[in-house]
Parts: structure tokens; sequence; C-alpha cells
């Protein structure tokens, strides 16, 4: 039997399901969707806190729900370590005893050292004698963390624990799990909506959306290469445009795509038959803007050119909008740090000229049916 | 000062919070954790005795008690006396018109649990009992708390039922409320004087007592 755990639910409803995901032990699986796509339901069923309709749910080879067998396992016999968005500390209990409470299996004398242990391990060493109110945000996450582990469970699952901490502290504890997976010998289920916290974390990415799982794989591969624009809408990505095939050149391992009159040279992608339509996409940081001082020879990958139609400073970056082939057809986003717009001289109406690296253009089926904005 | 009485009362409220405590606890608890068709009506049900008047409510106890309703009979045939005008017949009573005093702030308690502290117990591990027990009870606790005390006073103060279920047997159903309002009618007004001070005393202790401990438990739940 397979180490590790697979899931694989479906339903109707209340809330539709149709999910199927893996991960192996000591491996991140972060699973990504906007609010309501049912990562927190998905996360339950594991736990066992809800019942799907259908499917199957096994762990390290044990089954913990299979609806055809009709099994279904208790919450408190499955072995999972479950962090809550907001902790769900017991409030009365000293965060001593709230790691204590997960430990009744064990012999009673070994378990307050094992908590302590637990505790020192998520640096709470001295503050055990505390309630959860007494402690901060970010220690009270460490409590959870504590809790959810000191089981030693069998998958861990953790539903969106950064969120109601402030950003520093955020930062501070991705460093500490960021350490701490390197000791977990368990799968670990991570929800978020944050797509960097997934980038920063994961080893795996799920997409969900509207209970379906829609892409999983290598965090950066699916938000640089989404199987379809659904997914490269859900994983942020702007530049989604539409074009023809014109033909492959194997030799030099590109394909040729035509796009508003360009001839566009993109990354080998052989299953997209010359004559075809697609979709194309090109993350942000695939977009080369040129020096209008020193021109290089980058520039000649894929030039384009267009009008700044908007200029948006946030923070140390500034967001542009460029109009390509006029300003009617949607344009091509692109985010660049504040000192090269000011020193290139990057203004609202200034003709700026781009390159599209080809090996950042990626090709997707042209499937328009599920597009709010119809890429062009 | 009429010492049996007193004693009467503080016997049935003992008696009636004895058995609503782990009555309403268990009621309480379901009806917060659980969701099923017709709650409503048991609730709406159980909260009759706070609208109805004690005289209604007394009646129908009596009537339903009473040596030609089938639980009168069947009390009488095992013990060989009648339920009403009993200690018996009137504890019952008072269990009954107590249920929303006892059940509602225990509802409430168990209801404050938000329901992701209950998973999280499922989730390390806990079982139904250790949850309740380790877990719940100590958080529903202000809202037990608020149950007894209530159920206690109420039952000290309860005039209407009790005259109507119980009578007025001395040392077995005159209670100290029926007391007081016989040494009105006989024009004793100092006796009922002396005996609603010493009430409203040991009501004033145990809600003070009761709000006391709440706060100093919210003190040590919050820093």
């Amino acid at each position: 039997m397979a180490e590790g755990i697979r899931v694989r639910l479906r339903q109707r409803g209340p809330i539709p399901l149709d999910a199927t995901l893996e991960c192996a032990p000591g491996k991140v699986l972060a699973l990504v969707g906007p609010s309501g796509s049912g990562k927190t339901t998905v996360l339950r069923a594991i736990a066992g806190l809800l019942r799907a309709g259908e499917g199957e749910i096994h762990s390290n080879g044990e089954c913990w729900f299979d609806s055809r067998r009709g099994v279904d396992v208790e919450t408190r016999r499955r072995r999972v370590g479950y962090v809550f968005q907001n902790y769900a500390l017991f409030p009365h209990l000293s965060a001593l005893h709230n790691v204590m409470e997960a430990l009744l299996d064990r012999p009673v004398a070994e378990r307050e050292q094992r908590a302590r242990d637990v505790l020192a391990r998520v640096r709470l060493a001295g503050l055990e004698g505390r309630v959860p109110a007494a402690l901060s945000g970010g220690q009270q996450q460490r409590v959870a963390v504590a809790r959810a582990l000191a089981r030693e469970p069998q998958v861990l699952l953790l539903d969106e624990p950064f969120s109601a901490v402030d950003r520093a502290t955020r930062q501070r504890l991705y460093r500490e799990l960021a350490e701490l997976r390197r000791d977990l010998a368990m799968p670990v289920i991570l929800v978020t909506h944050d797509l960097d916290e997934a980038l920063m974390l994961a080893d795996q990415l799920c997409v969900l959306h509207q209970g379906r799982t829609l892409q999983f794989g290598d965090p950066y591969a699916v938000m640089t290469r989404p199987d379809t624009v659904e997914v490269a809408q859900l994983v942020g990505l702007r530049n989604v445009f539409r074009a023809g095939v014109v033909g492959h050149d194997e030799a030099r391992a590109l394909t040729i795509i035509e796009w508003r009159g360009h001839r566009l040279e993109v990354r080998l992608q052989v299953a997209f038959a010359p004559g075809a339509q697609v979709t194309w996409v090109i993350p942000q940081g695939h977009i080369m803007l040129h020096r209008r001082d020193r021109p290089s020879r980058g520039e000649r990958e894929n030039p384009v050119s267009g009008p700044v139609i908007e200029c948006l400073p946030l923070g140390e970056n500034v967001a542009l909008t460029v109009a390509v082939n006029g300003p009617d057809r949607p344009p091509l986003f692109l985010t660049v740090p504040a000192h090269v717009a000011r020193r290139n001289g990057i203004a609202t109406g200034v003709e700026i000229g781009l390159s599209l690296l080809a090996d950042g253009i990626h090709l997707m089926p042209s499937d328009d049916t599920r597009t709010p904005a119809k890429p062009r | 000062m009429d010492w049996s009485a007193l004693t009467l009362s503080l016997k049935l409220a003992g008696w009636t919070v004895l058995i609503l405590l782990p009555l309403g606890i268990w009621a309480g608890h379901a009806l917060a954790a659980y969701q099923f068709r017709g709650k409503a009506w048991v609730e709406a049900l159980m909260a009759l005795p706070l609208v109805l008047p004690p005289t209604v409510l007394g009646y129908y106890l009596l009537v339903a008690m009473g040596g030609a309703s089938p639980v009168g009979q069947f009390y009488e045939s095992i013990f060989g006396k009648p339920l009403v005008f009993s200690f018996e017949g009137l504890l019952l009573a008072s269990v009954i018109f107590n249920i929303p005093f006892a059940i509602q702030p225990m509802q409430r308690g168990f209801e404050a649990i938000a329901p992701e502290v209950r998973d999280a117990a499922a989730c390390c591990g806990l079982s139904r009992w250790r949850t309740l027990w380790r877990i719940e009870l100590p958080l529903a606790w202000p809202g037990i708390l608020s149950a007894v005390v209530l159920t206690f006073a109420h039952t000290l103060g309860e005039f209407g039922v009790v005259l109507m279920v119980g009578g007025s047997i001395p040392g077995e159903t005159k209670t100290v409320a029926i007391a007081i309002y016989d040494r009105v009618q006989a024009f004793d007004t100092a006796g009922a004087g002396v005996m609603s001070a010493v009430l409203l005393l040991i009501s004033l202790l145990a809600i003070g007592a009761a709000y006391f401990t709440n706060a100093r438990s919210r003190i040590r739940r919050h820093g």
C-alpha cells in the first residue's frame, strides 16, 4: 500500500465536491482557490468532521473513508493533526494542558514531558502556563501547531493558519514552518488563498474551484504553465490572449504563433497543430522592459511596443498597463521596480518597448467558454 | 418564623436542582449541539412555563397527577398514597415548572462554545465523555451556574403552582412562600416581614454568589 494520503471525494451538495489529491510523507501540498472553493470542506472531510457523498480516503495504507464499503472512521480515531483557521484552542486550559489533551493515549507520566518538548520545539518554552487569551496571535498559532503535532499524526492539516496574524508575524511563522517541515515525516496539507504563501511553502499545488480540483503539480509550473484558462485566471495570470499556431521549428525548439500581426516565438509545444487556435499566457516575470538608453540583445526576442495607458505605483513597484496594437484590445500587464520606472521616465502616455520572453509563453487549448472576459 | 416551612422550601429547592442539573446538562447540550426536526417545537414547549400563569400550569398538573389520572393511579398503586398534596407531587411539579429556568441558561452556555473547539477536541482524539467533562462543561460553566441559581431561587419563591398542587399541609407541602401568605391573611405582618426578609437574603446571596463566581472565572480565562 502506498504511503502518505490519497483522497478522492465527490458529492453534489450541499457543497459540491469533485476533488482528487494525494500527498507523500514529508511533503507539503497547498490547496489553493478563491473563497468558497471548497478548500476547508476537503480538509474537514479528510479529518472526518464532514462526510462526503462518495469517495475514498486512505492514509498510510489505512482506509479512513470508503463510501462503497461503508467505511467511515471516526475523527478521534483518524490520527489527524488539525490547525484550525482561528486555532480553536481550549480557552480555559493553559498552553501545556491544551497540548496534553492531545496525548491521552500515552501513559500519564509521559504526557507532561512530551507536551513540554513539543512546546519547546515551537519556541514556546517558558509560556506553558499561559491560557490562550494571554498569548499573542503568533503564539496561539504555535500552540495550535504543537497540539496538532503532539499526537504524531499521520497527516497534518493546516487551514489558513497564517490568516489571523499580522504581516511581520506571518513572515516569521513562514520561516518557522519551513524549518519545522524539514523534520516532519507526515504529509502536510495547507489550505490557503495566498499564492505567494503556497509558492514559498509547498512542494505541490492543487488548484480548487467550486469544489473541483483543476490542476495538480509543482507550484511554479502550475502558476506559470496552467492547463486551462480557468486555472490561469485562478492563479492570477492576467496576460491571457488568443493566437493562431503558425508552425513548429523543432531545430530551434520553438513554436511560432501569430498574435495581432506579430510573429511570436514561443517554447516548443508540439501538442498544438499548425493552424490551431490557442490561448496563450505569459507571467509578468517573463516580460522584459526595453531600456531606452541602452538597447540590448534581449530586445530581439518577441519585441512589442505600445503606450502606457496606466501607471500605478504600488509601494516599491509600479504596475503598468500597456496597449499593444490599439487601445481597444486587451492590454499587457507588467510590474517593474519603482526605480526602473523612474530611470526610464515611464509615465502614462509614454511609448515603451517590451520583449515577451519565449520561454515564458505558455500555450493552452483555445477555450473561451469559461472565461468571463474574452481574450483576443 | 416558620422554620419548618423554610426547611421544606430549601429541601424542595435542593431536590429540584439535584434532579434538573443532570437533566438540564443533557437537554441543554443536545439542543445546543444537534439539529433535528421539530427542535423549535421542543424549545417552545419547554419555554411554556415562562409565559403560562402559574395557576394554569398548577391546574393542569393537579389534573394530570390527581387520583383520576393514569399517573396518579400508577403512583398510588406503587406507593399507596396519592401523588397530589404530597412532597413528591410538589417536587414533580417543581421540576416541571423549572424546566425553562434550568435548561435555557445551560443551552445558551453550550451554544457559546465555538463549534471548532468541539471539532478540535475530536481531532485531539478525545472521547465524547472526555470532551463533555474536560472541555464543554468548564466552558458552559457560567450557564450551568446561572441555571442552578435561577432554579433554586425560583423554587423558593414559587407560589401559584405550589398552592394548586401541594395545598398547604404543614411540614409536607407548606413552603415558605405559602407561609408568608398565611401570615398576611392572619394579619401577622411582623412574621410575614421576617420570613420575607429571610427569603430575600437567601435569594440575594445565591444570585450574588453566582455573579461573583462568573466574574472570577472570566477574569481567570481572559488573563
